[in-house]
């Protein structure tokens, strides 16, 4: 979508927008088509995020904008000036990885990997709106994102596990 | 992508502004259904006035009711405590659509808005449909049209409108409040869509440029007792084959008032008002409901692969009314 515009199709006018992700300032600016997906791949280098189907069908590209996980394939990044976006590569704090991501790999909840950022992304959030309460709400609240490898029973223990413990360290 | 300009408004005026000076100007919301139309080439606009910040997004509590703003989001309104315990119907409706994630970006204006789901109009390369390009022809009238309408289909479409909210809002009997040159009016859900007709490529009667503001809808105690029964072909994520919204008063274990609407059959939010009249004063089981309600099937048109809908619609409405009869 950010190719070169055909013949008969000028290039739309640039249009300036701050992306804040993970907290720090990009002042770009944007062609109004390009996505936040390709603008985070694209024009900041950030290839945590993954493009699969393009279309908001698959999760694969999920990120969280000023707190909420949405699909970034289906918003315009000139949409999001001034909006904290937190991307996979925000989770970790150094080298302590996120609680989502150890348990990820406790449960080996991926094979081939290329939808593990944004099940994560879309894990932490779930665990977060407390819809993780059980293998059922979890498969519901987690069915916005596809594993083209199938590794969905894993994927169920690793979210299972990881708000237990939450909930676990919330109460102590 | 077809290039357009793009620029942001925080008022309605200025939106509507913004969008009369351009015949091919587009409102832009969470973008979930006009981004995908801008990526297959199903809609070209030349201008994209971003109506995000406009404060339309809250839903409020009024003498009659509950208003809606056509910016909150779906998955905000379906986490709502009054719409959880006055409007129940549409809180399912909302939690059984898209994923989480759509449903955060998701506006309830852009949700009415939505276009079918045919895939013949949604083809990347494109196929005679009079939808999207008017008098190219109808591939599904004889082609593949298992997920095709039953009820109210033209020679020129047979296509199924695929909101959930808009059928559990058809049952509990809202208003559309639309911002227009001349003000501000009121129009029955059931008014909102056309029937494809010879023109199926104009769904609704919003005119060009004007802004739906906000979803009202009345207190009343069928709106409590209402469900919204939605079948499919997965568990979860996937549009509607056919479901049921209804409303219901009850008195003695009998129904004594309703109000029904199905989705996955129509162009419109089909709504069974003779049926809403056989059902009053009929018992809440299943056999009686079954035979009332087979008159309501009648004028079912079915298309060469899904007169099977026909059954499974009565079925999805019968166990809906059995869940919404059951609720406290
Ligand atoms: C993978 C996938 C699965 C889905 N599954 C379901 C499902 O199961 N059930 C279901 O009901 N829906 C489903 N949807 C559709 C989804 O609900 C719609 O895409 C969404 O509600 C559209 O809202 P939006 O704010 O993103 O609209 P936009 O894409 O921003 O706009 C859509 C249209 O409405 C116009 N518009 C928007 N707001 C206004 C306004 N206030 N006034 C006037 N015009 C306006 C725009 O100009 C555009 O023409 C699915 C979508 C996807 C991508
Ligand atoms: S059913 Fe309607 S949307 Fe589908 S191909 Fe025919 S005209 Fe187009
Ligand atoms: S890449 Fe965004 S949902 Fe598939
Ligand atoms: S691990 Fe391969 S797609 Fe999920």
């Amino acid at each position: 979508m950010t190719r070169a515009p055909g013949p008969g199709e000028p290039s739309p006018a640039p249009v300036e927008a701050t992306l804040r992700v993970n907290g720090v300032a990009h002042r770009l600016h944007l062609d109004p088509r390009t996505t936040l997906l390709d603008a985070l791949r694209e024009r900041l280098g950030s290839m945590g995020t993954k493009k699969g189907c393009d279309r908001g069908e698959c999760g694969a590209c999920t990120v969280h904008v000023n707190g909420r996980r949405i699909n970034a394939c289906m918003t315009l990044a000139v949409m999001h000036d001034g909006d904290e976006i937190d991307t996979v590569e925000g989770l970790a704090r150094g080298k302590d990885l996120h609680a989502v991501q150890r348990a990820f790999i406790e449960h080996d909840a991926f094979q081939c990997g290329y939808c593990t950022p944004g099940q994560i992304m879309s894990a932490v959030a779930c665990i977060r709106e407390c819809h993780a309460g059980s293998r059922d709400e979890i498969r519901e609240w987690m069915s916005g994102n596809l594993c083209r490898c199938g590794a969905y029973a894993n994927i169920v223990a690793a979210v299972e596990a990881a708000a237990g413990a939450e909930a676990a360290n919330a109460s102590v | 992508m077809h290039p357009f300009s793009y620029v942001r408004e925080r008022s309605v005026d200025d939106a509507m502004r913004a969008h009369a000076g351009d015949p091919a100007a587009a409102y832009l919301a969470g973008g979930t259904e006009l981004i995908n139309w801008l990526k297959e080439g199903i809609a070209l606009p030349s201008r994209l006035v971003d109506i995000n910040r406009l404060p339309l997004a809250q839903i409020e509590v009024t003498p009659s009711g509950l208003r809606i703003g056509a910016l909150a989001r779906m998955s905000d309104v379906a986490a709502h405590p009054a719409v959880r315990a006055g409007y129940p119907a549409l809180a399912e409706a909302l939690e059984r659509s898209a994923s989480p994630q759509l449903r955060n970006m998701a506006s309830m204006g852009g949700n009415l808005l939505q276009r079918t789901r045919c895939p013949y109009f949604r083809a990347e390369s494109e196929l005679p449909c009079n939808k999207r390009r008017p008098g190219s022809g109808c591939a599904a009238r004889y082609g593949l049209n298992r997920s095709h309408a039953i009820f109210g289909w033209s020679e020129a479409c047979v296509a199924t409108h695929p909101s959930d909210a808009a059928v559990a809002l058809c049952a509990l009997e809202a208003q559309v409040r639309i911002a227009g040159r001349g003000g501000e009016r009121a129009i029955p859900i059931g008014d909102f869509y056309r029937l494809p007709g010879d023109t199926p490529q104009r769904e609704t009667v919003l005119e060009h440029g004007e802004l739906i503001v906000a979803i009202d809808l009345p207190a009343t105690a069928r709106a409590r007792r209402s469900w919204y029964h939605k079948v499919r072909e997965r568990a979860s994520y996937e549009f509607a084959l056919v479901s049921a919204a209804v409303a219901l008063e009850l008195a003695d274990a009998r129904i004594q008032e309703a109000r029904i609407a199905l989705g996955g059959v129509a162009a419109v939010p089909w709504r069974l008002t003779a049926a809403e009249r056989a059902i009053a004063g009929a018992p809440l089981e299943r056999g009686p409901l079954m035979a009332v309600l087979a008159t309501a099937f009648a004028e079912a048109r079915p298309l060469a692969h899904n007169a099977f809908k026909i059954e499974l619609a009565k079925r999805t409405l019968v166990q809906a009314l059995e869940i919404a009869g059951a609720m406290r």
